[in-house]
């Protein structure tokens, strides 16, 4: 499914221009990825012993996979509400660079901050990279309303996935719990490789798969900290080397 | 817990643990991210610590991978994310291909070791 032009009289009005956001939820393979994921968070809330609401909430609230495995299973083994929130704080970091980098993309000269804050929610890794490749393709006045689409449609086909999974938790085999967990870091690889258009982003990749083992070494509890800012500044240092010579 | 969304008790630690936790990087993100140039230097250096924590996230599930995961022996979680990660690449970057393929050598190699 193709975006209409960028002067095409489809993008006058922002309920189009969300509409069209809403449907591009299904021009990606990583919905089909988030769907699977979020069957699994479903299915771990439910062997876990939280409520089918109290999931949707995590879902709709949270709206970060990583975290909410994190959440569900840290709480579940037993460790205590501070605990949990601090192993969620550090792998949540990562949302910050990616809202610093997204909403460039989305303000106009008009936009105030408080338009925004819609759209900042929704950003997390899937939408991080969907921004990257669709916004060049929406308007940049229309691009707000595109995203709150995108958003509230892959929330939509998540809440539904995370209750589909809550029902059928009994009935999985492990085996296939294990292939959903294994979907994560695959695609998050896979579309951060995709999303690679300079040297320093295919860097900061390498780099930081690289340098986490050896910053888990340290045991400091910000390990992922540690290695992503290091890679990161590595990275951005041979950019800004080569942009010199 | 009873009821659908369970006492106010777990959705408390919910909101603390989790939605907080993530909103408040998000918020952090909008104070800063709100005033920066799209074309500006710093930007490249936030996408590439971006990119490089979202690295560790990856590294971290598959060194330290949660629940049914680590039944998984450590060279197959390998084995599977490099295969998948050669098919992505010879396909010229689809990421279906690669992710299948990831899954299949996963699935494949369990059902061989039983």
């Amino acid at each position: 499914m193709a975006l209409p032009p960028l002067d095409s009289p489809q993008w006058q009005n922002s309920l189009c221009a969300f509409a069209w956001g809403m449907s591009s939820v299904a021009s990606t393979v990583l919905t089909l990825v988030l769907f699977a994921t979020y069957l699994g968070i479903g299915a771990l809330a439910h062997d876990t012993h939280f409520s089918l609401g109290w999931v949707l909430a995590s879902t709709l609230l949270v709206w970060a996979g990583p975290a909410q495995i994190i959440l569900i299973s840290t709480l579940g083994s037993g460790a205590t509400v501070v605990q949990a929130a601090v192993a969620v704080t550090v792998s949540a970091v990562r949302l910050f660079p990616m809202v610093v980098s997204v909403l460039p993309m989305l303000r106009t000269s008009q936009t105030k901050r408080r338009h925004l804050v819609f759209a900042t929610h929704f950003i997390a890794v899937t939408l991080w990279v969907e921004c990257y490749r669709l916004l060049p393709q929406v308007p940049r006045g229309r691009r707000i309303a595109f995203v709150h689409g995108l958003g509230c449609g892959l929330l939509t086909v998540c809440l539904s996935a995370t209750a589909l999974g809550y029902g059928l938790a009994a009935n999985l085999p492990q085996l296939f719990a294990a292939a959903i967990l294994l979907l994560t870091p695959l695609a998050f690889l896979l579309s951060t490789a995709r999303n690679c258009r300079q040297i320093s982003d295919i860097l900061a990749l390498v780099l930081g798969l690289a340098l986490y083992p050896l910053a888990a070494t340290l045991h400091t509890g910000v390990d992922i900290l540690i290695s992503g800012i290091s890679a990161g500044t590595i990275a951005y240092g041979v950019h800004w080397w080569r942009e010199r010579a | 817990m009873s009821g659908f969304v369970g006492d106010w008790h777990a959705l408390l630690i919910l909101v603390l643990a989790g939605f907080i936790p993530n909103e408040a990087w998000r918020l952090a993100g909008l104070w800063l991210g709100g005033g920066v140039d799209e074309g500006s230097e710093l930007l490249v250096w936030v996408r590439a610590v971006a990119t490089a924590i979202l690295a560790g996230v990856i590294a971290q599930i598959l060194l330290q991978p949660p629940g049914a995961l680590a039944s998984v022996p450590d060279w197959l979680r390998y084995g599977a994310v490099a295969a998948g990660f050669c098919v992505f690449v010879a396909t010229r970057r689809s990421i279906f291909s690669g992710v299948v393929c990831g899954e299949i050598v996963l699935l494949a190699g369990k059902g061989w070791l039983g």
